[in-house]
């Protein structure tokens, strides 16, 4: 068990460092110039190439790649020769040029945004899908099945930013029962913040919870007409251990690896919920550099989320083994 | 069966005109079309049929494990002076497993995957009687080395899928021994697992019989194994038990032709070697549209023998051939017997 999960770090560990030389080179290759976008309007082609020399933009790439894998172990220096050099600690993600802060820094803030929005959506989703799953599955067949059915079939038709408008502008707009989103620390205003947080978390478990409540109901079901279910019917057992113990406990194991990546996948940052609701997370921070081609603020976020990414599937995997005998790690 | 007639006690088990029906989309599946039989205390029953026959379906119905909601039940099943048919699901569930027992076909997918062999077993015990922890480890251990799991110790706590095939089906014996019940119910204990394995779980159920006094019905459509296990045989084909007779004479004197069907596809060790395999011609009916007269006849090779087509279109009752013997078919008795008695001489070679 330990020597899988050291062998599996050091698979994450390389398989990060092909993923940042893939997102630095793509982003290299981008039309567009950086040093152009550093002084907007003040530009004159001087300034241009002073800050093109200043940010180490007229290196070859290479060497770009090279100084940014540095910072991320020794830390580096910007701007070294300018009166003013800024001093960007390892692990050193880069300097965001348009936003004149530390990329690292910017995720950081940005991270509790997203991580308060994911935890609270995947809270959500799991506990509605798991019990309108098992409802349906029970009474398969029958109304409380086709209903469930039915409303996961719309929630998986409405996209989220539709849900997300819809939601703002009745309850917020038209009938004011809430103020309108503005983002604050759980720990300042915890009012103010799930007056804030509702609604997004009801966008974002919106259709993770139409397709847990299928896959809950669909696996429950299953496992229904295992033989061991049928062993444990025929030992005489309550039914209620039939189902709770024999049929769910097996039942609902797959959903651990889905509902695992799914979770790490929002923490890495909800596009779209956080665009509508103005969330300062992981995801409006993605979107903004892109539009702004920040491209040390895009390679930082990409190396975050997927670092979340690869270490779930890790988390899963081992988490998976300990649930399932069947499942052995070496 | 009747078995002997001397028998003073009543039969352990008696199904009266048993059906079951499943209700679906495409029309009303009888799984189970007025089955009757009974078993004394401690003999062994087989009930022997192809896929669809139903078999396992009247097994499932004796061990109250059939859908309620689902299916429609009609007709007696008396166990031991109790009723089952008509009793409540909560009294159903305290006989499963105490009463009654079942083995599968698959110990693989029976067992439950996740959990250790020895708690499984111990959550039988503990379905029944209220008992210790160490206790029912104990008495799990116990049953264990009685039917022959080596190193129990060890192997108590493995999971299912680090054991093998027979061994599997040792644990599900055990467990379904555990309680020591009066009727176990083998549906196919044989048919998953190696040629090799076969025998030594046949050979270990017949011991255990012996050992706990229990009454057995093997459930099977392998004729080949019938032989050296059961004491009487049922044949069912269609829903519906079409021969009833003591092994010997289901062997040696057998009358419907579904029987004979069955007798001319097994390979048999005293068989004539120039003689080949001869299968039963066509596909079991449908049972959402059986045949109206007797379910067997569209496959019969000697429905033609009855006057007026009455195999097509009458059904036949099971009726008595000889004191313990029932034969459901409108051929008549003697004609019947020298049908049977000049397949078995081709089976043999002339030798019967």
């Amino acid at each position: 068990m330990v020597a899988y999960t050291v062998r599996r770090l050091i698979l994450m560990v390389a398989l990060l460092f092909a993923l940042t030389a893939a997102v630095f080179f793509l982003f290299t290759l981008l039309p567009g110039d950086p040093a152009r976008l550093t002084c907007a309007k003040a530009c004159s082609p001087a300034i241009i190439e002073a800050n093109r020399h200043r940010l180490g933009y007229d290196q070859p790439v290479l060497v770009q790649y090279g100084q940014f894998l540095g910072g991320i172990f020794f830390g580096r220096t910007f701007s070294s020769d300018s009166p003013q050099p800024i001093v960007c600690n390892a692990p050193c993600l880069g300097y965001s040029y348009t936003r004149h802060q530390q990329v690292l820094t910017l995720i950081l803030n940005a991270a509790p945004v997203t991580f308060w929005l994911a935890v609270g959506a995947f809270l959500v989703w799991i506990s509605i899908s798991i019990v309108l799953g098992i409802f349906a599955a029970l009474n398969h067949g029958h109304w409380p099945d086709r209903l469930v059915m039915g409303i996961s079939l719309v929630g998986y038709s409405m996209p989220s930013f539709f849900i997300g408008l819809i939601l703002i502008f009745f309850v917020v707009l038209r009938w004011n029962w809430l103020p309108f989103p503005s983002y604050v620390s759980p720990f300042d205003n915890p009012l103010r913040f799930l007056q804030t947080m509702i609604l997004p978390w009801i966008v974002l478990a919106f259709l993770n919870t139409a397709f847990y409540m299928r896959l809950t109901r669909n696996q429950v079901l299953e496992t229904f007409h295992e033989d061991y279910v049928r062993t444990a019917r025929a030992k005489g057992l309550p039914e209620r251990t039939v189902v709770v113990k024999h049929a769910l406990r097996a039942g609902l194991t797959p959903l651990v690896t889905a509902a695992g990546m799914d979770l790490a996948a929002l923490l890495g940052g909800a596009v779209i919920t956080e665009s509508i609701f103005s969330l300062p997370g992981i995801g409006s921070l993605a979107v903004n550099s892109v539009l702004q081609s920040d491209l040390p603020l895009i390679t930082g976020i990409t190396l975050f989320s997927s670092t979340l990414i690869i270490f779930a599937n890790l988390v899963v995997d081992l988490l998976y083994a300990f649930l399932d005998p069947r499942v052995t790690i070496a | 069966m009747t078995g002997s007639s001397m028998a003073v006690e009543p039969p352990l088990l008696s199904v009266k005109n048993l059906s079951v029906a499943f209700p679906t989309e495409d029309g009303l599946v009888r799984a189970v079309d007025g089955v009757s039989f009974s078993v004394e205390k401690g003999k062994t029953l087989a009930i022997v049929g192809e896929s669809g026959s139903g078999k396992s379906v009247t097994a499932q119905a004796i061990m109250g494990i059939i859908d309620r909601k689902a299916a429609k039940m009609t007709g007696e099943i008396w166990l031991d002076g109790q009723e089952l048919v008509g009793l409540p699901a909560g009294e159903l569930q305290s006989l499963r497993g105490s009463q009654v027992a079942m083995i599968f076909q698959d110990p693989m997918s029976s067992l439950h995957p996740f959990y250790r062999v020895g708690d499984q077993i111990t959550e039988a015990i503990s379905a029944h009687r209220s008992i210790g922890a160490k206790a029912a480890r104990a008495e799990a251990m116990e049953m264990l080395r009685r039917v022959g799991i080596p190193a129990v110790e060890r192997r108590i706590d493995d999971y299912p899928h680090q054991l093998s095939g027979g061994m599997r089906q040792r644990v599900m014996i055990a467990m379904a021994l555990i309680n020591k019940p009066a009727l176990l119910i083998a549906d196919e204990p044989t048919t998953a697992l190696d040629v090799t394995v076969q025998a030594q779980i046949l050979d270990l159920i017949a011991s255990l019989q012996g050992e706990f006094q229990i009454t057995v019905i093997m459930i099977t459509h392998d004729l080949g194994i019938v032989a050296d296990v059961a004491d009487d045989v049922a044949v069912m084909y269609g829903g519906r038990i079409v021969e009833v007779a003591p092994t010997g004479t289901l062997y040696h004197e057998p009358e419907m032709p579904y029987t004979l069907g069955l007798l001319s596809s097994v390979p048999r060790m005293d068989r004539d070697v120039s003689t080949r395999l001869e299968p039963i011609p066509g596909n079991p009916p449908s049972p959402i549209r059986l045949p109206p007269g007797c379910v067997f006849a569209p496959r019969c090779k000697y429905a033609d023998r009855v006057p007026d087509g009455a195999c097509m279109t009458t059904r036949p009752e099971l009726l008595q051939a000889a004191p313990d013997h029932l034969v459901r078919c409108h051929i008549p008795s003697e004609e019947r017997r020298e049908i049977a008695q000049g397949v078995l001489r081709v089976l043999t070679g002339g030798a019967a």
